[in-house]
């Protein structure tokens, strides 16, 4: 006989959403202490077993919770930016569960004191999963690898120098190599810094009339092309963070066509925004790799279709006005994303005809696939981490009521559809919002 | 510069015409801006446009202060809207700016409730130079439009280069580039324009030479490989010049590399250097962007075209 769960919880007449299956249809969920137990249309031939909890979500959209696998923290160092709290709360907010940070923190996530650090801070009370990615070298210094074993051990989900590429060749080519032996994924920052120097946006008419300086597509197709001969000659597995450009897509495509083990991610601004938002210097929409022409935007959206995109992350960048209240070349990269990510994705679907499955998948099941974590998933057994959301709420972005401590949304003021209304981490509701309906 | 019409440019210059004959006088003094402070706020060196805003501002009546701050330091402690606003509460009528950074003087002229000319911002745009340069060029040949005019030399760090541009096509004028392809900007000819490297092809039957200065440290960031090479290909001498009109006009916004982009001579050809007169015009065009900003108890924001 087996025990009696503690914790029993029903969600009915939902429209259930699991990209990893390809289910889309009305049914219902059970969870039981924190794991999925059932899901489907007829899990409950009879009635709902006694002593459960139940919620009647009236056909309301439920899905795995989201798994951003890009989001920059300011912990430890910058905290007036954003803390793990607050990108806790943000992340609740946005329908996220599990958040991977990145490493170029002040100091750098680069040792297993640090790693664990982050573990045990970023966990401490927080109701959705901090995941920290560790750096790829010391200090982001692009020379010296870190310990990849006892990082992994210590936590560490995956490898990357942050908003930096790892540029030089040999060094990658040994990341890439020395990573085989833990099968740990690297993730790179796809562009050539010494085409990217100085570089303030997309170059092209835009940049020149603006007299900034450009940071040119070949930057990012350059790098891409680069490492994956490196994937080819070291069979690592690869991710490129964020693709923005329609030639290194097609680079990808074919990486993954010879069999390559490579995988890419872009965020919400690479699809919804063009270099224009650029003009009149507003700075929000500073971010890197630079926001790039409608042709490029519009292949970002192809690759989702297709699934030459895995990932779509939030980005997450955080900045206070001090950085970004300063002339253009001046002021920091970076756009505040987790709050907008889920209602963005929506809006590819709704807008571009991007498949909804396909949109939700590069936010749940495959950066869980490849970052060997169990969540993103909706199948019993699995965590019950889960976000409920009205695909047809409208809203207007409001950046002032953030849970993020920075503002710095590109999409500011603009009216979005969609919205999370229940986020859901291991069974327990952590965050509801009321929306109009 | 990029947002005035054609009839703003006009108006600007036939204005212009008035202060030419004024400054020409023994007595110089206007009371057009009698009692407004003017503020000139330089980020970056320069005697030539700074004097010539002091000038102007002078010579209509109002009280001019000259600022120069260190762009280094405002980036360290002050940032440029700290700046701005400590100005701001200072009741100046008008801000004169330059800055390194394209776009700082867009971004000051946000935060402050006078009137901001811009006097240069980074690679952006140098709207009173191009006035200036238009001016000069309609008093020697009587029109722009139908003209065609090079403007020869780094467009691709150049301001002037560009407020030129978007001022000349306005006016109904053709524009040409030429450069060597590192030193012209990815997108150019959509600015409307067309594209040279080969300066004598560039200067064929054009009216007007416009040279612009090459930063010697553009030497250090391998746009160019030596002087010496640029002058051979791209310095403007005699032998290019005769490609031109025979009565082109040879301008330069100034300070001038002899030996570098222009060859001596050239410079001094008192038949066709109008570049003197440039730094004449310069006053009454910013006279007039003066007055026209902040006379008659305007404030309005319209000054950092």
């Amino acid at each position: 006989m087996v025990a009696m769960p503690e914790q029993r919880l029903a969600y009915l007449n939902a429209r259930l959403l699991d990209p990893a299956s390809g289910r889309d249809e009305v049914g219902h969920v059970l969870i039981e202490d924190g794991l999925i137990a059932a899901v489907g249309p007829d899990i409950f031939p009879n009635r709902v077993p006694d002593r459960t909890e139940v919620i009647d979500l009236d056909g309301l959209c439920l899905a795995p919770g989201l798994v951003d696998m890009h989001a920059r923290i300011g912990e430890p160092g910058a905290e007036h930016k954003e803390s793990f709290e607050s990108a806790a709360a943000a992340a609740r907010a946005g329908g996220v569960t599990t958040l991977c940070t990145l490493p170029n923190t002040e100091p750098v996530i680069d040792n297993v004191a640090l790693v664990e650090y982050v573990h045990r801070r970023a966990n401490e009370g927080s109701d959705v999963h901090i995941r920290p990615f560790a750096a790829a070298t010391q200090g982001l210094n692009g020379k010296q690898l870190t310990e990849f074993g006892l990082l992994q051990a210590a936590g560490a989900v995956a490898f990357t120098d942050g908003d930096r590429a790892i540029a030089d060749a040999t060094v990658m080519r040994r990341a890439l190599s020395y990573s085989t032996a833990f099968d740990v994924l690297i993730v790179q920052h796809v562009e050539e810094p010494s085409l990217a120097r100085n570089g303030a946006m997309n170059e092209g008419e835009l940049a020149t009339r603006l007299g900034l300086k450009g940071i040119p597509t070949a930057a990012e197709t350059i790098m891409l092309e680069r490492d994956i001969r490196l994937v080819e000659i070291t069979g690592a597995r690869y991710h490129a963070a964020h693709l923005t450009t329609a030639k290194a897509l097609d680079a990808m495509r074919r990486a993954k066509a010879e069999g390559l083990p490579v995988s890419c991610g872009t965020a919400p601004h690479y699809f919804a925004l063009n270099e224009n938002e650029v003009n009149g210097y507003r700075t929000f929409a500073k971010v890197s790799p630079p926001l790039r022409s409608e042709d490029d935007r519009r292949a970002v959206v192809e690759a989702i279709r297709d699934g030459t995109i895995d990932v779509i992350s939030s980005g997450h960048a955080p900045e206070d006005p001090e950085a970004k209240r300063q002339p253009f070349e001046q002021a920091a990269f970076g756009a505040a994303g987790l709050e907008t990510m889920l209602a963005l994705g929506l809006q590819l679907h709704m807008s571009e005809d991007v498949p909804l499955l396909s949109v939700l998948a590069c936010m749940t099941c495959n950066p869980a696939r490849l970052l060997g974590l169990d969540c993103g998933i909706l199948q019993a057994g699995h965590p019950a981490d889960l976000v409920i959301f009205d695909p047809g709420a409208p809203w207007v972005v409001d950046s002032k009521k953030f849970r993020s401590k920075s503002k710095n949304s590109p999409f500011d003021e603009r009216p979005m559809q969609g919205h999370a209304v229940r986020t859901v981490v291991e069974g327990r509701t952590v965050f509801v919002r009321r929306v109009e309906r | 510069m990029q947002e005035l019409s054609r009839s703003d440019i006009q108006c600007i210059l036939d204005l212009s015409e008035q202060f030419i004959e004024l400054n020409r006088q023994d007595n110089k003094k206007l009371r057009d801006l009698q009692g407004r402070t003017q503020i000139n706020l330089f980020f970056e060196n320069s005697t030539r446009t700074r004097t010539s805003f002091e000038l102007a501002g002078k010579r209509l009546g109002a009280d001019t202060i000259n600022m120069s701050v260190e762009a280094s330091s405002t980036k360290k402690g002050e940032t440029l809207i700290d700046t701005a606003m400590t100005l701001n509460a200072m009741h100046p009528d008008v801000l004169v700016v330059r800055h390194p950074d394209s776009g700082a003087v867009a971004l000051l002229s946000q935060k402050v409730d006078c009137a901001v000319v811009n006097g240069g911002d980074g690679q952006h745009e140098h709207p009173t130079q191009a006035l200036l340069d238009a001016l000069t060029i309609r008093r020697r040949l009587n029109r722009l439009e139908g003209l065609t005019v090079a403007i020869a030399g780094d467009v691709m760090h150049s301001r002037v280069a560009r407020s030129n541009i978007y001022l000349l096509n306005t006016m109904g004028a053709r524009v040409r580039v030429i450069a060597p392809p590192t030193l012209l900007p990815s997108g150019i000819e959509r600015l409307g324009v067309e594209a040279f490297t080969d300066m004598r092809r560039g200067l064929r039957d054009v009216d007007v030479v416009m040279m612009l200065r090459l930063q010697r440290e553009r030497m250090q960031g391998s746009f160019l490989p030596s002087v010496r090479e640029y002058y051979h290909f791209y310095g403007l001498d005699h032998e290019k010049l005769s490609h031109a009109k025979p009565d082109a006009l040879i301008m330069h916004p100034g300070p001038m590399n002899r030996g570098v982009e222009i060859d001596t001579e050239v410079a001094d050809d008192i038949h066709r250097s109008v570049i003197r007169e440039q730094v004449e015009m310069g006053v009454a065009v910013r006279m007039a962007v003066l007055r026209l900003l902040v006379a008659g108890g305007g404030n309005g924001n319209g000054g950092d075209a």
